[in-house]
């Protein structure tokens, strides 16, 4: 008997293997040299109930559970989220190009951390940091008043992607000129917009990981919903589903999710696309398939990423936003020119 | 069985011919009365009344921008209308509820890249399950059955846009019958075929409607195909039902050339009117 579209074991054998390697990288690779198994005991020893010996000092298993562990992790979870809700706008607005950003997500963080940092409020640590805390303030606002202005419009998926592209446009204009207007807080400013998963310990995995989490079950548990959505509102409606009740939920979530990834790691761009786009070309665009598998690969890109941006150049770091960037657009290219998949 | 989830038997052809004398052994499969729809300014339906007998096939003509599309959206609840539209007897507007009393082929349905056929016809069953829940046991066995039926079987894995026109329409019917609706609204189902597709499909329609049961409203652009398929057509104009019934009854020379502004004549077939066109003396323009 035919069935439906499923993730097939090996899809998600691949998916782990990309994470555990990535991970895995991540912990070993670094200015000082620790060599893996060292790093694996180190991790067990961490498990409640399980003593294991690295024979690391106290300062070296220091960098491990510290410094680079908290860092692999905030990667993983903030390229899950940040790639998952790329994919969960795309199926929610049926838009190869559609994710948080277009909704204003980036602007509105952009401006209120700008607004934050040019007030001399950057300072805090962890929860207590006001430029995180206004950059997400920011990016809710910014969807909300793309949607609101959206519905002015007549409540099409169009109207609400033109209104996001008018109150993007808004915010970054005010952003600039509040940039404009405050000369000495450019770099500062800049180097934030740019993305960094630089960790002050555990504080920002603790900040994100709630909306992580949010994310992944409720954008997941509507993987069917997307997958009907595909033909489009009218018929979805015709099929039994309320296709703007569904776009509302899995927009607002997805949105929540990209604006605590950006208001911890700034405005990392093109992981919500190259990401989800990568798997629908190798695995198809089941949105069944789709998610979980941008889940898993989502954070693999990101650690990957960031272990570029903090060797290639060491000591010094890239923004990991131009390594995302820099290493993600031709690796796209290759995918889109390999791919025989029609997936749009 | 593919017809609708406890479909009542015996409601085949046979309960069709009169219109809705049958009426008051169970509600009509759908009763509309005072129907309006109000687009921008634009008025495309007018207070119209309009009932389909359970077991009926009606076929719904008109000339372009009658509002023939517009009516089955109504019936759907995809466009909002005021009066009243009950499908066996209820008026219920969710669209779980509707989904599971109307199934829609629509005139040009979107084919998403990259699903395979089964997919496709699995999202008929969207009606019958939660929005969380997977494939169970027995939308796999529906869908199996109608793919079956539709001599579809061989192409389940395939992907819908490598199928030809002719395959397509019948994934989309497929769809539609695994909705197990009663009630199966076809808007223009034959416009994209060629002569041989538009008769396998109508009569495939004829016997799925035999086989299970179903209402058929559907909407058509040839009258001769509309005469031919189906127990009553009726003929739609700005926004009312100017004309229904029996098709050699409605189908004259003289309805058709006030509503549609085109000259024909009518040849009386044993199979129903045929209606052909007559060129106009070009000469006679100015």
């Amino acid at each position: 008997m035919a069935r439906g579209a499923r993730l097939t074991p090996a899809a998600a054998a691949a998916g782990l293997v990309a994470v555990l390697a990535a991970a895995g990288a991540g912990l070993t690779v670094g200015p000082v040299d620790i060599a893996a198994d060292r790093v694996a005991l180190q991790l067990l020893d961490l498990i409640p109930g399980l003593d294991a010996d690295s024979g690391l000092s106290p300062s070296r298993a220091a960098i491990v559970t510290e410094i680079r562990l908290p860092r692999v992790v905030l990667g993983l979870l903030v390229g899950s989220t940040l790639a998952l809700a790329g994919a969960a706008y795309q199926g929610a607005f049926r838009n190869p190009l559609a994710d948080p950003y277009l909704l204003g997500v980036a602007a509105g963080a952009g401006l209120a951390a700008t607004l934050a940092i040019t007030r001399g409020l950057g300072d805090g640590a962890g929860w207590l940091d006001p430029v995180p805390l206004a950059a997400f303030a920011g990016a809710l606002v910014a969807v909300g008043a793309s949607y609101a202005a959206g519905h002015l419009g007549g409540r099409s998926t169009v109207s609400l992607v033109l209104a996001g592209v008018a109150v993007a446009s808004f915010l970054t204009a005010c952003q600039t000129y509040v940039l404009q207007a405050n000369t000495d807080a450019i770099r500062e400013v800049y180097a934030w917009i740019l993305g960094r998963v630089a960790t002050s310990g555990w504080a920002e995995v603790s900040l994100i990981a709630p909306y992580f989490l949010l994310t992944v079950i409720v954008v997941i548990r509507y993987r069917r919903a997307l997958d009907v959505l595909a033909v489009g509102d009218e018929e979805a409606s015709a099929l039994g589903l309320d296709p703007r009740r569904v776009r509302l939920i899995v927009v607002t979530v997805a949105s929540l999710g990209a604006a605590a990834a950006v208001a911890v790691t700034g405005l990392i761009g093109f992981v919500g696309i190259i990401v989800p786009h990568t798997v629908r070309l190798v695995f198809g665009p089941s949105h069944r398939v789709l998610l979980p598998l941008t889940v898993v690969f989502g954070g693999a890109f990101m650690v990957a990423a960031d272990l570029a941006a903090r060797t290639v150049l060491a000591p010094a770091e890239l923004p990991i936003g131009v390594v995302t960037a820099f290493i993600g657009a031709p690796f796209f290219v290759l995918v889109l020119r390999s791919s025989r998949r029609e997936v749009w | 069985m593919i017809g609708p989830a406890g479909a009542a038997a015996g409601t085949g052809p046979g309960a069709s011919g009169g219109g809705p004398k049958g009426a008051a052994a169970e509600p009509a499969a759908i009763a509309i009365a005072g129907l309006s729809v109000r687009l921008g300014t634009a008025t495309v339906l007018d207070r119209l009344d309009l009932e389909v007998a359970a077991g009926e096939w009606l076929n719904v003509i008109g000339p372009n921008g009658a509002g023939k599309t517009t009516l089955l959206r109504a019936i759907l609840g995809s466009a909002p209308f005021t009066g009243a539209v009950r499908v066996a007897g209820l008026a219920d507007r969710r669209p779980a509820a509707r989904a599971r009393m109307l199934a829609y082929v629509p005139q040009t349905p979107v084919m998403p890249a990259g699903m395979a056929v089964i997919d496709y016809v699995l999202l008929g069953r969207t009606p019958h399950r939660g929005v969380f829940a997977g494939d169970s046991a027995r939308d796999l066995k529906v869908a199996g059955e109608v793919l079956d039926r539709l001599d579809l079987g061989p192409l389940a894995g395939r992907e819908l846009r490598s199928l030809s026109g002719g395959e397509r329409q019948r994934a989309v019917l497929a769809r539609a019958l695994a909705q197990q609706a009663p009630v199966l609204l076809l808007d223009e189902p034959t416009t994209a075929l060629d002569l041989g597709h538009q008769q396998d499909v109508l009569e495939l329609v004829e016997e799925l409607r035999r086989e299970a049961g179903l209402t058929v409203v559907a909407t058509l652009h040839d009258l001769t195909l509309a005469a031919r398929y189906g127990d009553r057509v009726a003929l739609l104009a700005s926004g009312r039902i100017v004309e229904r019934g029996d098709p050699a009854r409605v189908l004259t020379p003289d309805t058709i050339a006030e509503h549609f502004d085109a000259r024909v004549r009518v040849i009386e077939d044993v199979h129903g009117p045929v209606i052909v066109p007559v060129a106009r003396n070009l000469r006679e323009r100015p």
